[in-house]
């Protein structure tokens, strides 16, 4: 497998930036639950928020293999940051390039796109995950305004001081699901405060509430009753990011379990001259490897317009339950320092954890592959 | 304001590299890094052409490889480059490398020669003297600030305890110190349109040279030996009594960081 020269020479600058931009920083941002606005100010002059999107809204016309890239470069250094960008990219400009009409691309896009404001995508509630025909926000159409009510739950990016909007999925008529943009400066609209995470301090995740929230009619995007299949269409490429995520935080374990194996010195010897540690360091390799093939494969497929939506499971699947086999083991060959929270491989074990959870879990992964083989199961 | 920035290829710096058992020169790979000294001398020379719409155009002179490190700077933006690539050139010292990228330069025409104060792999220091020397064009050495005056440039020269202002009119040389500016990280746009922006390739001939005028034949220094460097020796622990900063003063005086 070649990557192409672009990407190369891309993913050297991602690991400068990463290094020299974030890592120094993310274990004070994970202490303190900092969202780093000025990191991702950066990251928008780096062009990162609008990697795969036209030209002429402020992107750069990547293709998809470039965005996993970046985000997996990220995710070596710092997980809350990567899925800032994943989110922000894939959940909250992406319905909107995919499905707006010009005029909501030219109003909402360049701002997005270049990092200047964020976008959230509002699907889950706290009654519907993955079971998304569960949704109980409602939006009915008065006088030609959508009259939101209800609740979404775990939302990324919605809370930031840059936010801008929310796209959400909401009732809109029996057995009808359609996706409405919600300014955040909306009368109605309501941040709850911030969840109590195990990991992805750095993230901003919120509850939302939406109490008689009137917005245009015309925020409607795509088609009404469409929702459904916009969401659908917008998780398999999210499946792939996480994919990427999982790739970056596998890497990062093994680098760190290399330098401490060598540096380490129990009973005499350093503790990589130990089988023991030495097999665990062979099979982290063998999972980054393994990962990082599944991912990029499933990119290329997208990438090359063939179908991606089983190889998306896939990638999704195997990287991040290796994504937390990895985790859990480098804590384990680093020892009582590996519980320390001063140590990055501590912070990678509480932040793998969510990626077998997010974007359809790991359980939602195996029922589309085996749907894919033709298994009648439900 | 035409701009000519001296940039140089050179194996990167996280990977170990060997030297030539025989002839004691740098095994060159394919795929060279961008000499980070060289970012902070295009990343000066990018913001000085974007406030006087004006053009950067790198100039090198090695083996071309892949190309990775030249396309480095063409991503940060920079317009096109000129690389001096020819077998005969190999084993040639500062001043033949001098003389090669002056006449380079020459040939494009400039206002304003832009170099690093050292490479990291040769550690010379003084090819951008010697250039400004071939071309006759003052230079102002040791940049930590750069700015634009009425037909010239004003500098901060770095010196041993602070600055001098130094001024001259155009053209001239410059040669930045790392950290004279930040410089910027290439997007990728920048990457995709370095794909398509030119790179001429010279031979010494090219630019006027005879075999005998360059290369290892013209060399006036050879290189007799090779000597690793000694391991460090362990450091030394001064116990704080109360008055352990006077130690610490006394050390960095004698060391003349301060």
């Amino acid at each position: 497998m070649e990557f192409k020269e672009e990407h190369v020479a891309f993913r050297k600058v991602m690991r400068d930036f990463a290094d020299a931009e974030i890592a120094p920083f993310a274990r004070e941002w994970d202490r303190t639950k900092t969202f780093p606005l000025d990191a991702v100010a950066k990251m928008g002059d780096l062009g990162l928020f609008g990697l795969p999107f036209e030209e002429r809204y402020g992107g750069s016309d990547s293709d998809f293999t470039t965005l996993c890239i970046a985000i997996e470069e990220l995710g070596r250094v710092d997980q809350s940051m990567a899925i800032t960008l994943e989110a922000a990219v894939g959940l909250g400009i992406n319905p909107i390039a995919e499905f707006g009409t010009d005029e909501q691309k030219e109003r909402w896009l360049p701002d997005l796109v270049e990092g200047r404001a964020l976008a959230a995508f509002g699907l889950t509630e706290p009654d519907a995950g993955s079971d998304a025909g569960a949704t109980r926000t409602k939006a009915d159409l008065v006088d030609g305004e959508w009259v939101i009510n209800g609740s979404k739950a775990f939302i990324t990016n919605s809370g930031t001081d840059i936010t801008s909007l929310v796209t959400i999925t909401a009732r809109t008529g029996p057995g009808e699901i359609s996706t409405i943009v919600v300014p955040t400066d909306t009368p109605g609209f309501e941040v709850e405060p911030p969840y109590d995470k195990m990991g992805w301090h750095a993230s901003d995740t919120h509850p939302l509430r939406f109490d008689d929230c009137r917005v245009p009619e015309g925020n409607l995007l795509g088609e009404r009753g469409q929702g459904f299949r916009q969401f659908l269409s917008t998780l398999d490429d999210g499946r792939i990011a996480i994919a990427a995520l999982a790739v970056g935080v596998i890497q990062s374990c093994l680098e760190e379990s290399i330098a401490y194996a060598k540096e380490r010195i129990s009973f005499g010897k350093e503790i990589g001259a130990y089988q023991a540690i030495a097999f665990k360091i062979a099979d982290l390799e063998v999972a980054v490897e393994a990962a990082r093939l599944l991912t990029y494969k499933a990119a290329w497929l997208k990438d090359t317009g063939r179908p991606y939506k089983h190889a998306a499971a896939r990638a999704k699947l195997f990287a991040t339950e290796a994504a937390v086999d990895a985790t859990r083991e480098a804590t384990q060959i680093f020892g009582g320092s590996g519980f320390l929270n001063d140590s990055p491989v501590a912070r990678h074990y509480r932040d793998a954890k969510v990626l077998e959870i997010g974007e359809g879990t790991s359980e939602i992964q195996r029922l589309v592959i085996a749907r894919g083989l033709g298994l009648p199961v439900r | 304001m035409r701009i000519a920035v001296c940039v140089k290829q050179i194996p990167d710096p996280a990977t170990p590299y060997d030297l030539d058992p025989v002839t004691h020169r740098v095994v060159r790979p394919n795929d060279q890094v961008l000499d980070d000294t060289d970012r902070f001398g295009v990343e000066v020379g990018l913001q000085l052409a974007e406030a006087s719409e004006g053009t950067v155009t790198l100039f090198s002179m090695s083996p071309s490889g892949s190309l990775q490190g030249i396309r480095q700077a063409l991503a940060m933006g920079a317009d096109k480059a000129v690389i001096i690539d020819d077998e005969n050139l190999a084993g040639s010292d500062a001043l033949t490398t001098s003389r090669v990228l002056a006449a380079a330069i020459e040939r494009e025409g400039f206002d304003l020669v832009i170099a690093g104060t050292e490479s990291t792999d040769g550690y010379t220091g003084v090819v951008p003297q010697q250039i400004a020397e071939l071309v006759d064009v003052p230079s102002l050495t040791f940049a930590r600030k750069v700015e634009v005056t009425d037909g010239g440039i004003r500098i901060e020269q770095q010196t041993a305890g602070g600055y001098d202002v130094v001024e001259a009119p155009l053209p001239a040389l410059l040669s930045v110190t790392s950290g004279v500016v930040e410089p910027r990280y290439p997007t990728f746009k920048g990457i995709m349109q370095a794909k398509k922006k030119p790179i001429d390739t010279l031979t010494a001939e090219d630019l006027g040279f005879s075999a005998d005028q360059v290369g290892e034949a013209a060399a006036g220094q050879t290189i007799t030996s090779v000597e690793p460097i000694p391991a460090r020796e362990a450091g030394e622990i001064v116990e704080d009594d109360g008055e352990g900063y006077l130690k610490i003063v006394a050390l960095l005086e004698q060391v003349k960081v301060i």
